[in-house]
Parts: C-alpha cells; structure tokens; sequence
C-alpha cells in the first residue's frame, strides 16, 4: 500500500493541482462527451417521432 | 498524348490571361508578403543579430499565408461559369488539368515571392549565401504549398466559410514544407550547409507533384456530384 | 464474408446497440483495475514523487488519439473504395472521442510538464506533433459539419483522413529532426531507463481502457448517424424507440 491516510492521497506529494487536474479534466471531458452524445440521441428521436406523428396525422401511414 | 497537353497549356493559358485582366489578384498576396515581413522587425526590435535569427522563419510564414490567401478562389470561378463540370468531363485526365492549373497558381503567386526574398532577405541581413539559399528553398517549397492547397481548395469548394476552412485545412499540412524550408537558410546562416533540407524539399516536391492532381481530382469529382 | 451485412445501415444500427453497453463497462472495469495498480500498487517514482502518475493517463490518451486517426483513415478508404455508407459515418462517430483525447493529451501533457520540467508547455517533438494531430481532428469535424450533403461529407472528409494519415508520419519526422536541431538533448515524457514492470502494466491497462470507450463512443454515436439519414426507411419507423 501507498497511502497511509486519505490526506496523503488527495495531497499527492504536494502535486495535488496538477495530478487531480489532469485526472479532473479527464472526467470532465468524458462526461461532457457521454452527455452531448445522449442530448444528441434524445433530440434525433424525438424529431423522428415528431415526422411519425405528422405522417400519421396526414394519413400516410399503413 | 500531346492532345492532352494542348488542353493543359490551353487551360494554363486562360488561366494567366485572366490573372492578367485582374492583376489586383497577383498583386495583393505579394505585397501582403513584403508588408508582413516589414511588420516584424518594427515588432521585434532592430537588433540584426536577433533579426537574422528569426528572418527565415517570417519569411517562410508571410509565404504560406500568402500562398493560402488566393487558395479559395483556385476552382471557384470554374465552378461559377460552368467550366469545371466541362474539364470533369473531357478525355483529357483530370489530375493533368488540376496540374496545370496548379502551375498557374504558382507562377502567379509563389514564383513572385521567389523573385522579392532578396529583397526581403536585405531586410534581415541574411547575407549572400542565404539568400540564394532561400531563393532555391522557396522556388522548391512554394510548389508544394500550390500543390497541398489545391487539394484543400478542391474539398472546399462552394461551402459556406471555405477560406477559413481552407487554411485551417492545409496550414498543418504545410509545416513540413515550413520546418525544411526555414531549417535550409538557417543551417546556412550557422554554417553547417543546407543539402539535407534542401534533399527533403526535393523529395516533398517530387511526392507531391506525384500525389496531389490525383487527390485533388478525386476532391473535385466528389465536389462536383 | 460474414461482416459484409453490417454495411447494411439497420444492421449496423442493430450491432452497434448491442456492442456499446459491453464496451462501457469493459472500459469501467479496466478503468477500476488500471487505477488500482496506478495508484496503489505502483510506488512513487525515484525522481518524479507522485507526479508521474499522471503518466497512466497522458499515455494513453497520446496512443489512443493517434490509433484512432489510423482507425479513422481505415474506414475513410474502405468508404471510398467500396463505397459503403456506413463507412463513412462510422469515420465520422470516431473523430469527436479522437479530438478529445488530443486535446486531453495535450492539457495532461501541460500539467505533467510545469511540475518536472518548470514549463507548461515545452516543444518536444511528441507534444507538438499532437497539436499538429489536434488541428487535423478539428480540420475534419470542422470540414464535415460544413457540407450540407451527406454522402459529400463523407467523402471528403474521407479524403481529409486519407492525407492526413499519410502526413502524421512526415509531419512527426519533420518535428522530430526540427526539434533536435534546436534543442540539443530533448526532453521526453515517456522515456525512462526502467520503468517499474507494474507502471506498465497500469498504462497498459488504462490504454485498453480508453480503446474500449473509444468503442463504445463511437457505436453509441454512428447509430444517431443512421436514424438521421435513414428517417424514412421503414425499418426507422417501426423501431421501438419511435414507435412504441
């Protein structure tokens, strides 16, 4: 084991700003992209129930 | 076979005489380069030591920019006058035509600039030997911007933004051509000689000459359908 | 030639939904396992302290960018060559996870490099080749989201990728001699003497880790790709998503 306490962890040898930042930034940008791809999939379905509905509206489905 | 570089030199001409009517398009990316060069050291200081340092460098920069500044406009008037889906559709191959188009953008922009780098080289106080230097560097390199940027202008073609595009397509392509080219009149400049840049540059050229009417005909048949 | 049907947009569509979840929760687990050997297997490095360990994910964001630029120029010439829809959107749902994991590289490369070496930013030839990488990502997002026309899209941003792909290696070369001749003895990130065996095995793991969220990115994303240029196929309609 590394760590003899949470505080030495999180501490990373006085390089906390820069490891934690990197780590950080990491998962920032990783959810950013998982929530982006999901807006985008949400918004894709609903315009395309949106165009069934119309087409069912205007009769042009079976 | 000569029939096919008939339409070559044809298209070739057309496209200086129409250059000629608008010199305006010649002029301005070659005074761009003689400004640009003028701005740094009124930037930087006039320290001819640290001026030489950096010389190369600028000038190689002002001619990419300059270089790119007309690259948009390559196809766009044949595509606006209906001339391009002509040249798509003759016998003659589309690469030859792309090259020679690529010629004329090239005597109308990069050989200018080959003719002003003494002036500019004055500037910096390169010296005799990296002048010449830089002449043969940029007379092989701004081929190679022609050639890249013909391609990028090829993919560009007709879409919303396409000068912006353009350069931020085909600026990181031109770092080689940036890194040798530079590297050639400073490898001068420290008296080690400029033969191995000068062999890159060559063999940039030669791969390029070979590579670049090929993609950018396959660029301009997609643009086209 | 059994891959042959998922060129079919509604099988690609059915494949990638089931392939997504199982490549997330690869990626999580490699992820949990990858840190545990990073930070509490693998000691403090001799001359580095605690700051090396961001080493377990430059490292891979590094490899995977560029692995995922050749996977990129892969699917553009089997789009061009075989003309193949899906290719090209299959290129197209890669670039966005590679651009991310560009710039990733970068910004852990900036905050690994102000502590070892006091500057933010050095011009190894390493990090400057991936901001050169970084701009060909953006130049093929930027240039694909500016055409109107799908199937034009694909194409030349297939082009893009395909001359790209080919200029890495002259552009890596070219900063490589660039950088040598400027600095003397360069700086590397990555080289080491000797590498602790358990510090490899760490970015080993982190780096299959990012390949299977890479994956996963890329299915989730191409199968909105789909919907958007197959909206009136009947398959779309009867999709459960859409018509329940």
């Amino acid at each position: 084991m590394n760590w003899n306490s949470w505080d030495e962890f999180w501490d990373m040898g006085g390089y906390a700003f820069f490891v934690w930042g990197s780590y950080g930034a990491v998962a920032v940008g990783m959810a950013l992209e998982l929530w982006l791809a999901r807006h985008q999939r949400k918004a894709v379905l609903s315009a395309l129930r949106l165009g069934r509905e119309e087409a069912a509206l205007a009769g042009e489905l079976p | 076979m000569s029939a096919h570089l008939q339409a070559c030199a044809a298209l070739l001409r057309r496209d200086l005489r129409g250059a000629a009517r608008r010199p305006g398009d010649v002029a301005t990316p070659l005074f761009f380069f003689v400004v640009v060069s003028a701005l740094f050291p009124l930037a930087i200081g006039p320290e001819l030591g640290t001026l030489r340092l950096i010389g190369p460098g600028i000038v190689w920069v002002g001619a990419l920019l300059s270089s790119i500044l007309a690259m948009h406009r390559l196809f766009a008037a044949d595509l606006a006058d209906g001339s391009l889906e002509q040249l798509a559709l003759s016998p003659t191959p589309l690469g030859l035509l792309v090259a020679a188009k690529v010629l004329a953008h090239w005597l109308l922009s990069g050989a200018p600039l080959v003719l002003v780098a003494p002036l500019i080289a004055v500037q910096f106080d390169l010296g005799f030997d990296s002048t010449l230097v830089l002449m043969l560097v940029l007379l092989l390199g701004t081929p190679v911007l022609s050639l890249i940027g013909a391609v990028g202008a090829a993919l560009t073609l007709g879409l919303r933004g396409a000068e912006l595009l353009l350069c931020l397509l085909v600026l990181p392509l031109y770092i080689p051509v940036l890194v040798f080219g530079a590297g050639a009149v400073q490898a001068q400049l420290g008296g080690l000689g400029a033969h191995a840049h000068v062999s890159v540059l060559l063999a940039l050229l030669s791969a390029a000459a070979f590579l670049c009417p090929w993609a950018g005909s396959a660029a301009l048949r997609i643009a086209l359908e | 030639m059994f891959w042959l049907q998922y060129a079919a947009p509604h099988r690609l569509y059915a494949l990638a939904g089931r392939i997504y979840p199982l490549a997330f929760v690869l990626a999580i687990v490699l992820t949990l396992v990858g840190l545990y050997l990073g930070f509490w297997v693998a000691p403090a490095d001799f001359q580095q302290g605690q700051a090396y360990r961001i080493i377990f994910i430059h490292v891979p964001a590094s490899w995977m960018s560029m692995v995922i630029y050749v996977a990129m120029a892969f699917w553009a010439w089997l789009g061009l060559a075989f003309k193949t829809r899906v290719s090209g959107m299959m290129t197209q749902a890669l670039a966005p996870t590679g651009a991310l994991f560009c710039f990733l590289s970068l910004w852990t490369g900036a905050l690994w490099g102000k502590p070892m070496w006091g500057a933010w930013w050095v011009w190894d030839a390493r990090l400057t080749s991936e901001l050169i990488l970084l701009f060909l990502y953006l130049g093929y997002i930027a240039l694909t989201r500016a055409i109107d026309d799908p199937r034009r899209a694909d194409r030349a941003g297939a082009v893009v990728a395909l001359v790209g792909v080919v200029n890495v290696p002259i552009i890596y070369f070219s900063v490589k001699w660039w950088n040598t001749l400027h600095q003397g003895a360069s700086v590397s990130l990555t080289k080491s003497p000797s590498m602790a065996a358990v510090m490899l095995w760490a970015m080993l793991v982190m780096t299959l880790a990012f390949w299977a969220y890479a994956l996963g990115m890329a299915f989730y994303r191409v199968r909105q790709t789909i919907l958007e240029r197959e909206h009136d196929a009947v398959w779309v309609g009867e999709l459960k998503e859409i018509a329940p």
